[in-house]
């Protein structure tokens, strides 16, 4: 089933994990981007891969998205058949109206009813016949989840969904994600450089640096995820530093 | 410094006069918003298209009444207006216009549905692009004028030729703006099919014909002013019928008044056509927010 010319292999359904890469490569030219990454993702779980600006995170998320077709490499990427992906920038057709952006591709004849279920989900019932330029940054990125999430996807990725929100809709999207990820229950990828976001968000935060994995720490809450948690900063510390910031140095230069 | 307090005064309204509520506004606060956009051309006014034909309209009149024009050269505009009722009482302006009517109609059709077949072909795969593109690009640097002794000796003089004169004119700038339309979707919302698994007749419907529409609409207007110009092509050799005929029969008698209503009725299903087309564009991309609106 696994094939080494890096190509997708839609996996049988395996219990313990949905997602499994192994030994991944991947390079545009000479210059490596990804070298040698092994990662797994379980059924229903949260994981956000975070790195600095060109360590390969993108290029990750775009090999298990298969949107990669033009990079050389190897290694095996094992993906669930159902995988949705949600871009940096919303991309909604904008000659189609957004109940249209949502149910599209869809087949079933219920699919009307179902991408209005979604919109209401995402707060935004009663917009399903607007066209996408009449609405905000957040919510052409809300209709962009109810896209992804009308379609149930056992693997959701998300490329820097909220990166070209401002900071108060991108609060709102981190509970409204959470909500829906409760809700639908995919394992999920979410690719970001926001520290506070993966923490917020993520049950595992995998550091990603040079084309491999640097470190990688479990979120629990209670435990190390809320600002007065006892285990917070040493996590925080830990991924700053993983992401080569050193906080006390910053703040002490500043 | 008058001229900016005029500007001013013309973009703001007087001031202290709510010009946006509906009266309730106290003086003091009220809206003193520009009213259009700064920059950009101001907003839509119902029948403004007409302006421009309507000045040129009365300035023919304007030169046939003083004189300025000679009746011999170009007949006045009332004259003209007295011999389109007299050949419409005759039945003979009507009969006329329909046949052209007709073959314009037919021509368009055909060229409207082979540039986008071609355009579709070319579009969507590199060997329709290598085996399309290049024949297109010939035909559209000859003529239709220059191609039409050849399908006189081809087809004849009937129906056939006419008709094909007129697709093969009409073709070309629906299959060039359709073409690039096409071309200048962008690679995301390729990527964004994929993701949501559109198949191939899907993703067609869904992202590439909707997405080369804008361009489709800029070759049709081309193309539905293309078609009257080879009409007048077709009409005015050996042929019985139309109005580039009734135009050619006028020429042999000299009667200028009807040449001129020959041009005239031409000029008129111009700006019509060409209107309908716009209006047909406003509705099928209301979802573009452009500079015009």
């Amino acid at each position: 089933m696994a094939t080494n010319d890096g190509r997708l292999t839609p996996a049988a359904k395996a219990p313990t994990t949905t997602v499994s890469v192994r030994g991944l490569i991947r390079g545009y030219g000479p210059k490596g981007v990804l070298n040698g990454v092994d990662l797994d993702i379980a059924p229903g779980e949260f994981v956000a891969l975070l790195g600095p600006s060109g360590c390969g995170k993108s290029t990750l998320l775009r090999a298990l998205a298969g949107l990669d077709h033009e990079v050389s490499g190897s290694g095996t990427v094992t993906v669930p058949a159902k995988v949705s992906v949600v871009f940096q920038d919303s991309r909604l057709l904008p000659w189609d109206s957004v109940l249209g952006n949502v149910t599209l591709g869809l087949q079933d004849h219920d699919a009307g009813e179902r991408g209005r279920r979604a919109l209401a989900e995402v707060g935004l019932a009663g917009r399903e016949r607007a066209w996408p330029h009449q609405l905000s940054g957040g919510e052409q990125q809300r209709v962009a989840l109810a896209r992804s999430l009308v379609r149930d996807p056992e693997l959701l990725l998300a490329d820097e969904p909220f990166g070209a929100l401002d900071a108060l809709t991108r609060l709102k999207m981190h509970s409204l994600l959470a909500h829906l990820v409760a809700a639908h229950q995919p394992a999920v990828l979410l690719v970001t450089h926001d520290v506070d976001e993966a923490i917020a968000l993520a049950d595992r935060i995998v550091v990603l640096d040079h084309g491999k994995v640097a470190l990688e720490r479990e979120v629990i809450s209670g435990t190390n995820r809320a600002p007065d948690d006892a285990g917070f900063a040493t996590l925080h510390a830990s991924l700053l530093g993983a992401l080569g910031v050193d906080r006390h140095r910053a703040l002490a230069t500043a | 410094m008058t001229a900016a307090v005029l500007v001013r005064k013309l973009a703001y309204g007087e001031p202290g006069n709510s010009q946006r509520g509906t009266g309730g506004t106290p003086p003091g606060t009220a809206d003193r918003r520009p009213l259009t956009r700064r920059l950009g051309p101001g907003p839509r006014r119902r029948f403004a298209a007409l302006a421009g034909p309507a000045l040129l309209l009365a300035a023919w009149c304007l030169a046939s009444g003083t004189g300025l024009l000679d009746p011999r050269i170009l007949s006045e505009p009332w004259t003209v207006v007295a011999t389109a009722s007299e050949q419409l009482a005759s039945g003979k302006l009507q009969e006329h216009l329909g046949i052209s009517a007709h073959r314009a109609a037919l021509g368009l059709f055909f060229g409207i549905v082979l540039g986008v077949v071609l355009a579709l072909t070319a579009g969507l795969s590199r060997i329709g692009e290598a085996l399309v593109d290049g024949p297109v690009q010939i035909k559209r640097a000859i003529p239709s004028l220059a191609l039409l002794p050849l399908l006189v000796l081809w087809f004849g003089i009937d129906e056939t030729m006419k008709v094909l004169t007129i697709t093969l004119g009409v073709f070309v700038p629906i299959y060039l703006q359709t073409h690039a339309g096409l071309r200048s979707i962008e690679t995301k919302y390729v990527e964004l099919a994929q993701t949501v698994r559109l198949s191939r007749l899907a993703f067609i419907k869904k992202v590439v014909l909707p997405g080369a529409l804008p361009g489709f609409f800029l070759g049709l207007r081309f193309a539905v002013t293309g078609a009257w110009v080879s009409l007048v092509v077709v009409e005015q050799i050996n042929s019985t019928s139309g109005i580039g005929y009734m135009m050619e029969l006028a020429r042999t008698y000299g009667q200028t008044n009807i040449i001129v209503l020959g041009l005239a009725v031409y000029g008129i299903l111009g700006l019509l056509s060409d209107g309908a087309v716009q209006l047909l564009q406003r509705k099928a991309l209301s979802w573009q927010r452009t500079m015009a609106g």
